[in-house]
């Protein structure tokens, strides 16, 4: 049976870092795919115009089309340059919930992200995508410094 | 003279024969002139009262459709609460379509066009001229009001126009003209050019005049006075920057500034509620006391009605068609389940938000009651009851905040100055897709009625409140005549979608999803 990885990159430098951590154990594995996701920060909570909302759909195609072209694909050619299966997701919504839901799907072994870099006062208020999928993933968590 | 008195004195001084009277024709002077007289027989005919009777056709034909809508849908909406809460929670949101807009959204889209102003100075009227009673007719044209809603919201995502590029156009106009073809009716066109007709004026009038005209009235309250028309330039400047200039941060602070507001005035709604509480039983004496009786208001328990139903309408919008337009961007399958979340605006817009304002009036004692006969004493033309610093309006709900809470009236100010502005923008839109289906969509066309939109917030803000505020009714009220005649032939689809839902929620076919 095929092991599933779940790699959450959020378009920053650090993404590599877990998408090569991601690569090696890939490759301790033997068969395994890797499923890169992209997660579009969303909240069905948030107010927005009328005019927003009437062009909703054409925004969200915009930014699962610019996730794709800008991350994802990028990352998915890298991973399958090393001869490793491999796919791309993008989704909308809160980050942490949302990498657990794509795992949950794929019937994934464990989630991959790399640590965020930016700190501050906002994070400790709120606590970061990071910490909050640790606390409440159920699959392991791997977070790559 | 501290700062308070002098805002309560200005606004006072603003009142429609205020001291703009004593100057020689001021350039508001004169837009006022040539508005009242421009505008006065189509007011007249909107609010013409029934023949031998003082109680206008306009307030019936609202209620009486309400009520229709009420029975033809089994009381949709008691029957369905509890589930339009599960749908605005997103239990039954496919989790797919996250990043579409929401059930949420779409409420909270809705709400900020209509709370406003109608829940502040619209309830003051009604209980400056209604006395409390008015509170309870006004309560239950909300909870009717609910059935009206949601009728039309259900065919507004039904009807809705979807083109390729995947933005979406909705509306009273769009459910006219194709539903009545649908059942093979004639004349859905000929309705759906009415309704935009009026939708256009409505978005001038209530969604814009009333609007600046009554942030005016707030600043000025605050700065001291000065002509309307400056204040009408700056929210002309802003407004066509966000409208026009496509400036969205402007839009977005307030959207997020809106519901916040809203949340601080319900707040200090309660607070005044709790420290009054041993009032509240007695204030409800009075609200349904005054329903039946009128307690000496002008016109007895009828005026008490008229007020109550009349503002609840303008304040809740219901059957008026200005929600299937907002409504209608929603992402669902299912059409009626935008009806079923639609039906909590009026309850949250009217029987909770205004019965605060309502309530908080009462117990303030602003409003001048004769100890002995316990009816209220009214003022000296004999048209509203007085008050304590002869206020009405906005100023009256300031004051009636600013007795329990000294510094409330500054931040309703605010608050007043920010609905104004939202509501604004959302009737801006409301507009401009009723004149994009009369006038095509296009840059050129869009273009002309958001110029239309900014040049009437200098009239409305320039124009005194009387004037204003009739034709801002009036125009609301036209859509409504056009909206609901169409409701009564549409029904019957709405009702087949009701129990096609219905019978598939409960055979488990309808289920919410895991999250």
């Amino acid at each position: 049976m095929t092991t599933k990885l779940v790699v959450g990159l959020d378009g920053h430098a650090s993404g590599q870092r877990a998408l090569d951590h991601a690569c090696r154990l890939a490759k301790l594995i033997g068969e395994c795919e890797i499923v890169v996701a992209y997660i579009v920060e969303w909240s069905p909570f948030s107010f927005q115009t009328a005019e927003e909302n009437a062009q909703r759909h054409k925004r969200r195609e915009q930014e699962i089309a610019t996730a794709n072209e800008r991350v994802v694909e990028p990352a998915v050619a890298t991973v399958a340059k090393a001869g490793i299966q491999v796919r791309g997701v993008v989704r909308h919504g809160d980050v942490s919930q949302a990498l657990i839901a794509v795992s949950t799907d794929e019937g994934a072994e464990q989630i991959i992200v790399a640590r965020a870099s930016e700190g501050g006062f906002a994070q400790r208020l709120f606590g970061s995508s990071t910490s909050n999928l640790v606390m409440s993933s159920n699959v392991p968590v791997t977070v790559v410094s | 003279m501290n700062l308070k008195h002098k805002a309560l004195a200005a606004l006072a001084a603003l009142a429609p024969t205020g001291a703009l009277a004593q100057e020689a024709m001021t350039l508001d002077q004169k837009v006022n002139e040539v508005f009242a007289t421009t505008t006065g027989p189509f007011v007249n005919l909107i609010f013409a009262p029934l023949p031998g009777t003082s109680f206008p056709w306009i307030v019936l034909w609202l209620v009486v459709a309400a009520s229709i809508f009420t029975l033809y849908f089994g009381f949709v909406q008691f029957k369905f609460f509890g589930h339009a809460i599960r749908l605005v929670k997103g239990d039954y949101s496919d989790p797919n379509d996250a990043g579409e807009v929401s059930h949420f959204q779409a409420l909270a889209t809705a709400l900020s066009g209509t709370v406003g102003l109608g829940n502040i100075a619209g309830v003051a009227v009604a209980v400056g001229i209604g006395g409390p009673g008015a509170t309870f007719w006004m309560i239950l044209a909300g909870l009717l009001g609910m059935a009206s809603k949601f009728t039309e919201c259900t065919l507004g995502v039904k009807y809705r126009n979807e083109y390729p590029d995947g933005t979406v156009s909705g509306g009273p106009m769009y459910y006219m003209s194709k539903g009545f073809s649908e059942l093979g009716l004639p004349g859905g066109k000929i309705l759906a050019v009415m309704f935009s007709i009026f939708c256009i004026l409505g978005a001038l009038g209530g969604g814009n005049m009333f609007q600046a005209n009554q942030a005016h009235a707030q600043i000025a309250g605050i700065v001291g006075d000065y002509p309307g028309w400056i204040t009408g330039i700056i929210f002309a400047a802003v407004v066509f920057a966000v409208i026009v200039g496509g400036i969205k941060s402007i839009a977005n602070v307030t959207e997020k500034i809106v519901p916040f507001m809203g949340i601080l005035y319900v707040g200090a709604a309660l607070v005044i509620l709790l420290v009054n509480f041993n009032m509240i039983g007695w204030a409800f004496g009075q609200i349904f006391a005054g329903a039946f009786t009128g307690l000496g208001v002008a016109g007895g328990f009828v005026g008490a009605l008229i007020q109550g139903f009349k503002r609840a309408a303008f304040s809740n919008e219901a059957g008026v068609g200005s929600a299937a337009i907002a409504h209608s961007a929603v992402r669902t399958k299912e059409p009626i389940t935008e009806g079923f979340v639609s039906l909590l605006e009026p309850l949250i817009d009217t029987v909770v938000i205004c019965t605060m304002t309502a309530l908080v009036i009462t117990i303030s004692g602003q409003l001048m009651m004769d100890a002995e006969t316990g009816k209220f004493i009214l003022n000296d033309a004999g048209t509203a009851i007085a008050t304590v610093g002869g206020t009405s309006g906005v100023a009256l709900t300031s004051a009636a905040f600013g007795a329990s809470i000294s510094w409330f009236p500054y931040v309703l100010a605010i608050a007043v100055v920010l609905f104004a502005f939202s509501t604004m923008i959302s009737w801006s839109y409301y507009g401009l897709k009723a004149w994009t289906y009369l006038f095509g969509e296009g840059k050129a066309s869009e273009m002309t009625f958001k110029i239309i939109f900014c040049i009437f917030i200098v009239i409305g803000a320039a124009a005194s409140l009387g004037p204003v505020i009739d034709f801002s009714d009036a125009a609301i009220f036209a859509m409504a005549v056009v909206n609901i005649f169409a409701l009564y032939f549409l029904m019957k689809l709405v009702k087949r979608e009701l129990q096609s839902y219905a019978a598939r929620l409960s055979s488990g076919e309808i289920k919410p999803y895991k999250h």
